[in-house]
């Protein structure tokens, strides 16, 4: 369809809504923060299509974050939403934003270290206590409480601690 | 298990590319229905999660693998044994700990260097196997860095992790037998880069290399032609119980 800037308008304000929703297991980010809304088109009036990427392939948010999108979608009016997945290019931990990670943090959670994601997997160097901020933190386990993140201990305070680790 | 949708329809898969995706998705399927089973029964707190989220991870690929070929819930729960095209290696029971490892360490090295190739290559397969080869990084260095803590651990882990390379060293051979559907891969090439790196591992945990032909007459390997290992029809029967007892049953 021939998009007037109406419709430009109404689909950048529907790529916002989309982006809003929280992440159901990590709710202090947004979608648009995690970067996994890669699309947003009006297909025709009242309907919509998102493109949305998994963090891991046997992601189980994915089914929820595609039943908040429609709703968030069809509250604003669009009667019509499809939610694709697509899987190109691979989602990474280099997609979660500056503020996506902040936020992270703030809640006791190490962020991903920025562009170590490609190549084997990192060294266990230097990934920083959230909750006192010590670099001397060490490794309990590489699979935690959800499928993007690792189990670790800070050495300095003895907390546990999630850390998002590279993908 | 609804998932969104899919932008590939299964009707639009060739055969050959189909053929590829069942066996491959069967692989996947099967290993993560045998990690789940650990649920509950892991030595320690950290692998009942690191199991069940490598279990998570591989379920996450046959769906996607299942999807090309038909309805993945028709495809895993209503298809007899001799339907699924799995390695028999995936099939084995978990064993005892070490069991499990060995046969993560074996499937999981098989599955970076074929997912890297995949990957590679502009193919059906491109991007799954791209975003997979980054969640099997992490599930072999999860097998590599138990392989090494029991064969170089007590005299006991030692024991138990050399009996269980040992033991399921024969289903290995079948691993780089051709799957149909997935050209370009230069299978004695990916032989020899699994059996390098997974001689590096055994060595490095102070464990013996297992001698023996892998792919003689003797050795296992026909679970490519839909001959499976007695234990799999009961993992099926465990499997399938409930989808066919209660068709269209949902939570």
């Amino acid at each position: 369809m021939v998009t007037t800037p109406l419709e430009s308008a109404l689909e950048d304000r529907l790529r916002e809504l989309a982006g809003s929703v929280p992440d159901p297991e990590l709710p202090m980010i947004t979608l648009a923060e995690l970067g996994v809304v890669r699309g947003v088109r009006m297909l025709a009036p009242h309907s919509v299509e998102v493109d949305l990427t998994p963090t891991y392939t046997g992601c189980p948010a994915v089914e929820a974050m595609s039943a908040d999108i429609e709703k968030v979608l069809h509250d604003h009016g669009m009667a019509d939403v499809t939610v694709r997945r697509v899987l190109t290019p691979p989602w990474s931990t280099d997609d979660i934003t500056a503020e996506g990670r902040r936020k992270l943090a703030e809640s006791g959670i190490a962020p991903p270290r920025a562009g170590a994601a490609y190549g084997p997997v990192p060294l266990t160097l230097s990934v920083r206590c959230p909750h006192c901020g010590s670099t001397d933190t060490e490794l309990l386990s590489r699979f935690s409480s959800t499928a993007c993140k690792a189990l670790r201990r800070c050495v300095t305070c003895r907390e546990p601690f999630d850390h998002f680790k590279e993908l | 298990m609804t998932a969104p949708t899919s932008p590939t329809s299964p009707t639009t898969t060739a055969p050959a590319t189909a053929a590829a995706a069942l066996a491959l998705g069967d692989d996947a399927l099967v290993l993560s229905h045998h990690l789940g089973e650990w649920a509950g029964h892991a030595p320690v707190l950290e692998e009942e999660v690191a199991l069940a989220n490598i279990a998570l991870d591989l379920l996450g690929q046959a769906r996607i693998l299942l999807s090309l070929v038909g309805d993945e819930d028709e495809l895993a729960y209503l298809r007899e044994e001799r339907a699924f095209r799995n390695l028999q290696l995936v099939e084995q029971p978990n064993g005892d700990f070490a069991h499990t490892i060995a046969r993560q360490l074996y499937f999981s090295t098989y599955q970076a260097f074929l997912y890297e190739e995949l990957a590679r290559t502009d193919g059906p397969f491109t991007a799954l196997a791209a975003k997979a080869v980054k969640e099997v990084a992490y599930h072999r260095d999860h097998a590599e860095q138990w392989t090494l803590r029991l064969g170089d651990g007590t005299e006991e882990s030692h024991h138990r992790m050399q009996r269980a390379v040992d033991q399921l060293w024969r289903f290995t051979g079948e691993m780089f037998q051709p799957v149909d559907g997935a050209h370009d891969i230069d299978w004695p090439s990916l032989q020899e880069s699994w059996h390098s790196s997974v001689t590096e591992v055994i060595r490095g945990a102070t464990l013996t290399l297992p001698e023996g032909p892998r792919a003689d007459a003797w050795a296992a390997g026909a679970g490519r032609q839909g001959l499976h290992t007695e234990s799999f029809g009961r993992m099926l029967a465990e499997m399938q119980h409930l989808h066919r007892s209660h068709p269209g049953a949902t939570w």
